[in-house]
């Protein structure tokens, strides 16, 4: 179906809905509030509710998932698609639920094609919602147990909404077994070996419960026929091999493990839209920083590199990212909404490889942080901002490691141009 | 001298959101005092050995809180271990798993380890929040602070005596906070419980090992400061 002129093809609340929500949204960047893609979103749905299933219509739509990594690979897939030519929507802004997303279709109202990050427990009702093309289901482990939902039953409810399906093509990290079991209600899925750095949510069969047995990135239940299913794509050290076997170095950007696995997801999501693999990988390794990871700032004459991670698994990742000693690295914790209130996934990390540096730890719960070093015999200086951070550390560089507010708060300080 | 056997059960079912801080508050609190610590992580594929001296149990989901009861169950070593003496400490999950009966996946009623005397249910709201709570006075350990994150309602048996009452939080459902029985104790403070309340942790201790020395001011200091903190942030105080 041919989306051009997308809204003038809305019934006519809907043009309504989307014109209020957008001036509403004006209204909230002009006064300061953020890019208000939330509450231009949430006027709109007001006003019609079926504004997103709506918005949706005719379009090619891709829906990124996970606990982490969607904000980026949200990122890189945009990137992947672009040789297609088309506009594409995006919410870049990581407004990741209803409202998010149906503010990201209303502002480009004649985009063919959308990637949208989309926060987990929304999968069921956002694919059916935007009867999306392309699931991407990247990993599942602890986050923000506060507020989030129990991912046993996470997993479970994804795997139901994928089995009702039917026309949706999954692409899911087979290395990650509640995700495998997750995706494997699909009828089309695109097994990618993405591997999987954190392993504590997933010793068990979340089919079965029996424990797994491991053997490097392989998995099988002892017990059911569960077992990680034969992959089309690779992630290898820095290599990608494709479907037809062939190996490519990423040569990305933007460090780290964990976002070579996001790159090699975002090329089997481009190549499921034709997108021939040498372009889509020109275009990720053009990719620098995302919504302010990964920026290089100069405070004081201090070069701070920013790294976001919000959960065990993110700081476990982003610990392998670190510059090696003797850069120091500031640590940073806040609790607020967005973080979770509680702060006890602090003690699911292993932090001993930092003894050999110097460790400055921030934020609002700083003292939870020292707490949990001091118990892993991790020396480390407190401190009360980033300029008392650059001070104290009185070198080059600095690596910055913070979570969602915190991160945030960093930027503010630091500039949005971080 | 013999080491302190610290035994966490099964990590691989029974470990939601930093149930490894008690294991490490442990060990760190019996080494500060000079006694040597060997910590087994037993997973749910492994026997449970019997001669521990203090035992551990996290929080979990509904589908593997149920597999870890089963398997505890038809394993056997840990109600050896009870039997023998050993200390058995447990949050959220696990401490609804040591009574008669628990609520289960869609609400179903599953025998539990029968290691105290509670029963629990589901209620109907999820608890979700810091929780204060004042400690029977027979066990003369402070106030305790944490962060609960359940939808447990337990009741209390004649053989089981109520941990604390509760200030703040919800804890047991009607006032009282977790429970205990001998050297067996559980609480709905969540995750790394004994991160901010270092008297539980030295109560666990000195069940094994008899009175504790103090210890110096410096070691605690931190730990204090964040309790207080803790405390502080939502209006009440230390003692």
């Amino acid at each position: 179906m041919d989306a051009n002129n997308h809204r003038s093809r809305l019934p006519i609340r809907a043009r309504l809905a989307t014109t209020v929500g957008g001036a509403a949204a004006t209204v909230s960047r002009l006064a300061g509030k953020g890019d208000g893609s939330v509450i231009g979103g949430i006027i709109g749905l007001r006003l019609e509710p079926d504004l997103l299933s709506l918005l949706a219509q005719g379009r090619r739509i891709v829906l990124v998932t996970g606990t982490n990594g969607k904000t980026t690979t949200t990122r890189l897939i945009t990137a992947a698609l672009t040789p297609l030519g088309q506009q594409i929507a995006s919410n870049i802004y990581g407004a990741n639920m209803e409202a998010g997303l149906t503010s990201a279709l209303s502002r480009a109202p004649d985009a063919p094609l959308a990637v949208l990050e989309t926060d987990e427990k929304y999968i069921p009702a956002m694919v059916k919602a935007t009867a999306p093309r392309v699931v991407v289901l990247l990993n599942l482990s602890r986050d923000q147990m506060d507020r989030a939902a129990e991912i046993w039953l996470l997993a479970r409810r994804w795997r139901e909404a994928l089995g009702n399906a039917p026309g949706c093509r999954v692409v899911a990290n087979a290395d990650d077994p509640l995700v495998a079991w997750a995706a494997s209600g699909a009828s089309q899925v695109t097994w990618v070996a993405a591997g999987q750095r954190w392993r504590d949510d997933s010793w068990c069969c979340p089919h079965c419960g029996a424990h797994l047995e491991r053997d490097g990135d392989d998995w099988s239940c002892r017990e059911c026929a569960n077992r990680r299913p034969p992959v089309s794509w690779v992630l290898t050290g820095d290599q990608v091999i494709d479907p037809s076997g062939r190996a490519r170095p990423l040569d990305l950007a933007l460090p780290g493990r964990a976002n070579r696995s996001n790159a090699v997801v975002a090329l089997a999501v481009a190549d499921a839209f034709g997108v021939a693999i040498s372009s889509a990988l020109r275009e990720l390794r053009g990719v620098t920083s995302v919504a302010g990871r990964y920026t290089q700032v100069t405070r004081n004459g201090c070069d701070i590199r920013l790294l976001l991670a919000k959960n065990p698994a993110g700081w476990l990742e982003a610990l392998d990212v670190l510059e090696p000693p003797p850069v120091p690295v500031l640590l940073s914790v806040n609790a607020q909404g967005p973080d979770g209130r509680d702060t006890s996934w602090l003690w699911d990390v292993d932090y001993r490889r930092l003894r050999d540096r110097m460790v400055l730890v921030g934020g609002e719960r700083k003292l939870d942080l020292a707490v949990r070093l001091e118990a892993d015999e991790v020396p480390f200086r407190l401190v009360s901002d980033i300029d008392e951070a650059v001070n104290v550390a009185g070198t080059p560089s600095l690596e910055v490691l913070a979570n969602y507010t915190a991160f945030q708060q960093y930027r503010a300080v630091l500039g949005r141009t971080a | 001298m013999r080491p302190l056997r610290l035994v966490w059960i099964y990590p691989d079912l029974l470990s939601t959101y930093g149930d490894r801080g008690n294991v490490l508050v442990l060990e760190r609190r019996a080494r500060l005092r000079g006694l040597p610590v060997q910590i087994l992580e037993v997973n749910s594929d492994q026997r449970v050995p019997p001669d521990g001296h203090i035992y551990l149990m996290g929080g979990g989901e509904d589908l593997p809180q149920t597999l870890a009861t089963r398997r505890l169950q038809a394993d056997g070593g840990l109600h050896r271990a009870v039997g023998q003496g050993a200390v058995l400490f447990a949050v959220c999950a696990g401490y609804q798993m040591l009574g008669v009966e628990f609520g289960g996946a869609d609400d179903q009623a599953v025998d539990g380890l029968g290691l105290l005397d509670i029963r629990s249910g589901r209620g109907e709201r999820r608890a979700v929040g810091e929780i204060v709570a004042d400690v029977d006075p027979a066990l003369n350990v402070p106030r305790l602070s944490g962060f609960e994150n359940h939808q447990g309602v337990t009741r209390l048996g004649p053989r089981a005596r109520p941990l604390a009452r509760t200030t703040l939080g919800v804890g047991n459902g009607d006032g009282t906070e977790g429970a205990y029985a001998g050297r067996v104790l559980g609480t709905y403070l969540h995750g790394p419980a004994l991160v901010r309340n270092p008297g539980l942790a030295d109560l666990l201790l000195s069940w094994v090992v008899g009175p504790l020395p103090p210890l110096p001011a410096q070691a605690e200091e931190l730990a204090v400061r964040l309790r207080e903190e803790r405390l502080a942030a939502v209006g009440t105080q230390g003692q």
